[in-house]
């Protein structure tokens, strides 16, 4: 484990702005800044919180046949989208398995996909053994993006300040091409946080300028703005039940198991789309759940579900006290029998089964579905 | 680092004070902060007898959760109950208002045994290295 952490190019910015620094996905990111991951999760879901999300990877999808091959990869149909639409989808292993969750943006020239820090490599390597008989480009082109997320309620507003595009003609899961502070920049009317906002992406040397340049605007106009950490970001893409690899989805969950086959178009014909199939004709082995806590606790990762009859049924996969609906809930798989809303499971923490009950998700709904 | 000058610690980073025959206990100020946003304290019952460094409850932060330890043998006489809907005061106010037992010591003796704020700060310069 003697691995160099990478650093983002606003390390020393956070160190000297008091993040705390920790490992993640092989990078060295603030998990908190002295705010505090509560008040930094409140803070965006009334104002606006900037993310330092430049862990995360980009790839881009160029040639005649990257409509083509890219459908082949991805369980959404591509062939819907429009310029400057961006979409939610997976990609999938042969036998139904989650390789990752991405966002796509169609851009006119080229196809953009925005994955996760810890998957870039085995995404790109996955990618690039699926050209075979397709004329694509495909690029890795993370090194020279630099990636922000600014999210919120008066996300929006901020934004407006620093572009000379009209933010009221660029609705929620669109994009546009343009400039931010001077900067020429892709943005995407979408994020992780269950509220209004963008993912700003830039070239990699302007870092410090974007990021600055939005906390001064932000202060100046009187638009509570701070920089938020990953506990928060954590926190922030809990509660409308979003997904993160590696705890709600990996290699051994289907999307039909993890309540994601809304991303999966069946008409086209992706990898893996005959195993989920045939899982839908077969049914489900296990199923993700949410609950919350009716005894008293906080509910983490890995801990035991029992049923009343005491036999372990599942684990969470995502448990912690979520700042906004104010309560200790979780994400759990369970087999479908113990899915229902309204079932009593238990949790088992440090041994003791605490009472726990199946609820609806998202715990908490997103601004933009209001 | 804050202190209270008129508490003693356990390097398991309990703080415990004298209020006439009874021991208040919390934890300190750099344990809190090193926890991070606390958002519950899991406390024992009133009437529990429990021996020094004996768990007697649970302090959950978003980060993780941590056992508390009793810094003198004791029985309980009283929890926070204020901590249960704000466990934020821990981080707040640990020497105060987050304060978590207290406890009538079965061994008094024991207090002699606890670090002084001098050498808690010790402690804790070489816990971390």
């Amino acid at each position: 484990m003697s691995e160099t952490l990478k650093r983002t190019r606003l390390y020393q910015w956070h160190v000297d702005h008091g993040g705390r620094m920790v490992p993640f996905a092989g990078w060295e990111m603030p998990v908190q800044y002295p705010t505090g991951p509560i008040e930094e999760h409140h803070i965006t879901r009334r104002s606006a919180g900037l993310f330092d999300i430049d862990h995360m990877g980009q790839i881009t999808v160029t040639g005649p046949d990257a409509e083509a091959y890219l459908n082949r990869l991805v369980t959404w149909d591509i062939t819907l989208m429009a310029d400057f639409d961006a979409h939610y989808s997976l990609i999938c292993y042969d036998h139904g398995g989650i390789v990752d969750d991405i966002f796509i943006y169609k851009l006119p020239d080229r196809w953009f996909l925005a994955v996760n820090a810890a998957n870039l490599d085995k995404d790109y390597r996955w990618m690039l053994d699926h050209t075979g008989g397709y004329n694509v480009t495909v690029t890795n082109i993370s090194d020279e993006t630099y990636m922000l997320a600014l999210q919120g309620p008066r996300a929006i507003e901020l934004l407006q300040k620093l572009t000379p595009t009209n933010l009221d003609n660029v609705p929620r899961f669109t994009a546009f091409e343009g400039e931010v502070a001077g900067i020429p920049t892709v943005v995407g009317r979408t994020g992780y946080t269950g509220e209004d906002g963008v993912e700003l992406f830039f070239p990699a040397d302007q870092a410090l300028k974007m990021w600055e340049t939005i906390l001064q605007t932000g202060e100046e106009a009187g638009i509570e703005v701070k920089p938020i950490g990953l506990a928060a970001r954590d926190s922030l893409r809990f509660e409308p039940s979003f997904p993160l690899y590696g705890h709600e989805i990996n290699e051994e969950t289907t999307p039909l198991e993890a309540g994601l086959g809304w991303a999966c178009k069946f008409e086209a014909d992706f990898i893996g789309r005959e195993a989920l199939l045939k899982q839908k004709v077969e049914g489900l082995r296990k199923k993700l759940v949410g609950f919350e806590l009716v005894d008293k606790g906080v509910p983490r990762e890995g801990y035991p579900v029992a049923n009343d009859a005491g036999e372990e049924i599942g684990k969470v996969v995502t448990g912690m006290y979520a700042p906004t609906v104010d309560k200790y809930c979780g994400h759990a798989y369970v087999p479908p029998e113990y899915a229902q809303v309204g079932t009593s499971i238990k949790i088992l923490i440090r041994s003791k089964p605490k009472a726990a009950v199946v609820v609806k998700r998202p715990f908490y709904t997103p601004a933009y579905n209001r | 680092m804050k202190l209270d000058a008129n508490a003693k610690y356990r390097d398991t980073h309990e703080w415990a004070r004298k209020e006439g025959d009874l021991i208040v206990c919390g934890i300190t100020d750099h344990a809190q902060e090193s926890l991070s946003d606390v958002v519950y304290v899991e406390l024992p019952e009133v009437g529990d007898t429990l021996d020094q460094g004996e768990t007697f409850g649970v302090v959950e932060s978003v980060k993780a959760a941590s056992d508390l330890y009793m810094p003198m043998s004791g029985e309980i006489v009283e929890v926070n109950e204020r901590l249960e809907d704000e466990p934020e005061l821990v981080n707040s106010d640990p020497y105060g208002e987050g304060w978590m037992i207290k406890f009538k010591p079965t061994n008094p003796d024991e207090w002699d045994g606890l670090l002084t704020g001098e050498e808690y700060e010790k402690a804790v310069a070489e816990e971390e290295g």
